[in-house]
């Protein structure tokens, strides 16, 4: 019985949807997926009450989102030890050791042929696996967590990077001998901005990493505080809807953090066809 | 061979370093245990000691390959101390993860490709749900899987299900669209109905997009299911190995299992680049 209203629901928004997307104008191109997520909190939440579904199993949003209000102070606390001080200060140190790494192997054609086969083979390893080495290393504050950001972060950028310098095509750097430019002149003027799109592309994908890595380390071994930790604590007490709470601030962390980076690249590579609307 | 030359290269620097680094890293505790013994050690003496400790801070390159020889010939294959056990576990599960990942990513890239409705209501949001760190998720995952009595493989192929859906739904969305607008008009002028056109043009054309993403995808697949290994009750499994190494101090341990991981996230990967190669030749796609 309860199936029924459910199951209206579902239907009616679809149809809804379907008939703004043969509209296709800019409004609806918003107005659909709003639909489509609001559609599907709806559904949750409808699907927990109509079948009682335990909190222990599935928490309702309206649930979740009542975790969330109640625990802002100690959420903000692990945002802090987690996000900022553990993911971020280790993607950018990892992306600035990246960043120098490719223009130091940039010279050396050996050693980018030596490097570049290992580090997109290291990039595509479970590296992650490297979190209770770093844990034992470095503590179990936050620094052991930037390391394993550092590790994670460091290749997938330093592939990305290389190819960016490489990126510059001979008539290019035939016109900036011309002008009889120097090494450090070509570089800062053409090679650095022509590399701009690819090291951004890098500095995207490693985003969401980084998360991923800060978190996951946690569960190797932390302090009383930080996402990583209290997810497993709250699985082990059954407190779902606060584990729920923590994925949502993470949800939000990432998409803000990728949002971030993506909005200093419109800004950085304004020239790059990729921006052009 | 004009490549041989310096990965060699680069990975003797790397043994090299790492040979220094586990005098270095393990010199202190060998000159407490000496002093406490009230000796003191020559730097013979000293490195010979560094190199050959029981729980190193470090474990020196011999020490992990004596501890992968021991964990994968040294015992029976059905022992809880093999490797091959473990990774045997870890690639099953990362295997039915791998195959109901890809399979959900090609069926709704295919939805997404031929419903406009679903490609501006589903895309977006697929989109965003890569930014939330899923593998945060996998130790609710497995929790409430085991509450309503999943247990086994089954809660980690889940979570390496989710890891690995998401390249092959954009490498597949990108791919079928793939032929240009004139060979669709072609098609369309042979009177090809859309499933015609769907099986004869897009999913050929798709092909190398979809390996592309398949090799990231077993890739991610392993991740989610190590992690997936993680959380308190696996008792098997390479996510396992590392989590009781890092509780009982084994760094040798710790270090096998990772190797044991990486190598089989290189073979996986090398394994759908074959298949790749043979496919992409007998379709006559190779560059």
């Amino acid at each position: 019985m309860s199936a029924l209203p459910i199951l209206a629901v579902w239907l009616g928004a679809w149809g809804l949807n379907a008939f703004l997307a043969r509209l296709n104008t800019r409004l609806t191109r918003i107005l659909v997926p709003l639909i489509f997520g609001t559609t599907l909190l709806l559904l949750w939440e409808m699907i927990v009450r109509a079948y009682a579904v335990p909190s222990v199993i599935l928490p309702a949003p309206s649930q979740i989102w009542a975790a969330f209000m109640a625990n802002i102070p100690l959420l903000w606390g692990d945002f802090v030890q987690t996000i900022l001080k553990g993911a971020l200060s280790g993607w950018l140190i990892g992306a600035l050791a990246a960043i120098a790494t490719a223009i130091a192997i940039d010279r050396s054609p050996f050693l980018q042929r030596g490097l570049l086969p290992i580090g997109n083979f290291v990039a595509a390893l479970p590296i992650i696996g490297i979190a209770p080495i770093l844990v034992m290393w470095f503590g179990f504050d936050w620094q052991s967590k930037a390391a394993v950001v550092v590790v994670m972060v460091f290749f997938p950028i330093l592939v990305n990077m290389v190819a960016g310098l490489a990126a510059t095509d001979a008539l290019q750097r035939d016109l900036m001998a011309t002008w009889s430019a120097g090494y450090w002149q070509s570089l800062v003027k053409m090679r650095l901005p022509a590399a701009m799109p690819f090291l951004f592309n890098g500095l995207k994908i490693t985003t969401t990493l980084a998360l991923i890595g800060a978190i996951v380390a946690e569960f190797f071994g932390s302090p009383t505080r930080g996402m990583g930790f209290r997810i497993s604590t709250a699985v082990g007490q059954l407190d779902l809807p606060l584990v729920w709470a923590e994925i949502l601030v993470a949800a939000i962390a990432g998409s803000l953090f990728y949002g971030i980076v993506s909005l200093i690249e419109s800004r950085v590579t304004f020239w790059h066809p990729s921006q052009r609307r | 061979m004009t490549r041989a030359l310096p990965v060699l290269t680069v990975l003797a620097a790397i043994i090299l370093v790492w040979y220094l680094a586990a005098i270095g890293m393990n010199a202190q505790w060998a000159q407490d245990q000496a002093a406490r013994a009230g000796t003191t050690l020559t730097t013979g003496q000293l490195i010979a000691d560094t190199l050959s400790q029981d729980r190193p801070v470090l474990p020196a390159p011999h020490q992990v390959a004596a501890g992968l020889w021991d964990g994968i010939f040294g015992q029976a294959i059905t022992s809880k101390r093999s490797l091959v056990y473990h990774a045997g576990v870890t690639l099953s599960a990362t295997m039915a993860g791998f195959a109901i990942g890809s399979l959900a990513g090609i069926l709704l890239a295919v939805g997404i490709v031929h419903d406009r409705t679903m490609d501006q209501s589903v895309m977006p949001w697929a989109v965003a749900s890569q930014t939330v760190p899923i593998l945060a998720i996998a130790p609710m995952v497995i929790v409430v899987l085991a509450s309503i009595g999943v247990t086994g493989l089954l809660p980690k192929a889940v979570i390496s299900a989710w890891l690995s859906f998401f390249p092959v739904l954009v490498g597949m969305v990108a791919g079928l669209r793939q032929p240009d607008a004139m060979q669709l008009d072609l098609m369309r002028s042979w009177n090809a109905s859309r499933s015609q056109s769907f099986w004869r043009l897009r999913l050929p054309s798709s092909m190398p997009y979809l390996f592309a993403s398949l090799k990231v995808a077993v890739a991610a697949a392993l991740v989610g299911t190590i992690v997936g290994e993680l959380p308190a009750g696996a008792t098997s499994g390479l996510g396992a190995r590392l989590l009781s190494g890092s509780y009982y101090g084994q760094t040798v341990q710790i270090w096998s299992a990772l190797f044991m991981a990486a190598a089989l996230a290189a073979g996986l990967v090398v394994l759908i680049g074959l298949i790749e190669r043979i496919t992409l030749k007998r379709m006559g796609l190779a560059r």
